[in-house]
């Protein structure tokens, strides 16, 4: 059975800030915290190091040279850090684990829950949260210590929940004694209790709300829409599915948006009620009323359009950020989004 | 320093999933804002009645992801 591992060069006691340029080294046997996981009941057989600095300017040749060291020492599991809060160090540990989840070496790490090397980790570690400071050191070692020694040793580890690693992200198999129907039973009943818990959230982006309009009667408003609104003959082809792209066409003075002008390419919905008047989709007429009686300022000359069907969360994000990005620029100050 | 947005769809649950804040529940999935049920002068009141209801909200502050019904 063989650990190593790794360390920025603080830690390894090569230095502070001005050895933050170290290259990378090996070093027999445990450094620093690699003592107190001994202590804990960790053998570490070899210590890797590198620079915080170098590491994040020379990213290729750094996680080369480790990994090379890693691979001939014939890792059955590498430790890295606690690194704490420490970004610069925490996104190497991250770095280095993604890498070594490629090969199939398990790896530990610990560090802050908003740490880079999280996200840099992708799954590959089970990290073990920590305070931003060393004086979490004392929690974090046993938990380290305990979690490495079942993977060089092929014992199984439990749930992030169980354990109290932070969630992977990945979906584990496991035999459970009770059939299908029960089990979705047993699910839906404690949904409905308000019991709703999972290591795999749906991707989501949290934004906080805007400020309110302070007076819409003199605020300009953009009509947006993922309902696949296009002038008629769909002239700039956009994808009735998996679209991409968004589109945007000039309403000028249109009173609305009239059947024979306009219709709607959604491969997502009956599109028959909707393109028998468009304005069901991108309410132009109402709102052209609502200026009318003075209750809003005025509509901006272009409506926003693209289909929303099947399009991936990342893409809708792009788009919404593109089409946002032209309408602040315009001078638009709020946003009429339709759906389907 | 966002630009207030109102989300004016059918299906409000699936909008509060993916983080939209100001949600309008409109009429139904093929026709957010209308309804081929009613005469057209009548369905005119009603879109300008969700739209009023819209300008309503983006005028408010507002909880994250809050739904609101057309006649609230």
């Amino acid at each position: 059975m063989t650990v190593v591992h790794y360390l920025n060069q603080f830690f390894a006691g090569l230095g502070g800030e001005e050895a933050a340029d170290h290259e990378p080294i090996r070093l027999e046997g445990p450094r620093g915290p690699g003592n107190a996981l001994v202590a804990a009941g960790l053998q570490i057989d070899l210590t890797v190091a590198c620079g915080d600095d170098r590491f994040a300017l020379d990213e290729a040749d750094s996680l080369a040279t480790l990994l090379a060291w890693i691979e001939e020492a014939g890792a059955d599991v590498v430790v890295c850090g606690p690194s704490f809060g420490s970004g610069r160090y925490g996104y190497a540990c991250g770095v280095l684990a993604r890498e070594l989840g490629r090969t199939g070496t398990p790896v530990v790490a610990a560090m802050t829950p908003d740490s880079p090397g999280v996200l840099a980790s992708e799954g590959a570690a089970y990290i073990v949260p920590t305070t931003a400071n060393v004086a979490g050191m004392r929690d974090a070692v046993p938990a380290v210590a305990s979690i490495a020694s079942r993977l060089a040793a092929g014992t199984p580890v439990g749930s992030a929940e169980e354990e109290g690693y932070l969630p992977r992200g990945l979906r584990v198999n496991a035999r459970s004694e009770a059939l299908g129907a029960e089990r979705a039973v047993g699910l839906i009943l404690a949904k409905l209790a308000g019991d709703v818990r999972t290591e795999i959230a749906p991707p989501t982006d949290r934004v906080a709300p805007p400020d309110p309009l302070a007076d819409p009667a003199s605020a300009v408003f953009a009509l947006v829409t993922e309902a696949g609104c296009v002038p008629q003959g769909n002239p700039d082809r956009l994808p009735t599915r998996h679209a991409n792209v968004w589109l945007r066409y000039p309403i000028g003075d249109r009173a609305e948006l009239a059947p024979e002008d306009y219709l709607s390419v959604h491969a997502g919905f009956d599109t028959t009620e909707a393109n028998r008047d468009p304005d069901r989709l991108v309410p132009l007429d109402a709102a052209r009323a609502l200026v009318q009686a003075g209750r809003i300022g005025r509509i901006h000359d272009e409506f926003f359009t693209t289909t929303g069907v099947d399009t991936p969360v990342a893409v809708s994000t792009r788009m919404g950020q593109e089409i946002g990005a032209e309408i602040r620029n315009a001078g638009v100050d709020a946003v009429i989004l339709t759906g389907t | 320093m966002g630009i207030p947005t109102v989300f004016i769809t059918a299906l409000p649950t699936i909008a509060q999933m993916v983080g939209a804040n100001r949600i309008v529940r409109g009429v139904a999935i093929t026709h957010p804002t209308g309804d081929p049920s009613l005469a057209a002068g009548d369905e005119l009141a009603l879109r300008v009645r969700i739209l009023d209801r819209a300008v309503d909200m983006l005028a408010s502050e507002i909880a994250p992801r809050t739904v609101w019904e057309i006649d609230g």
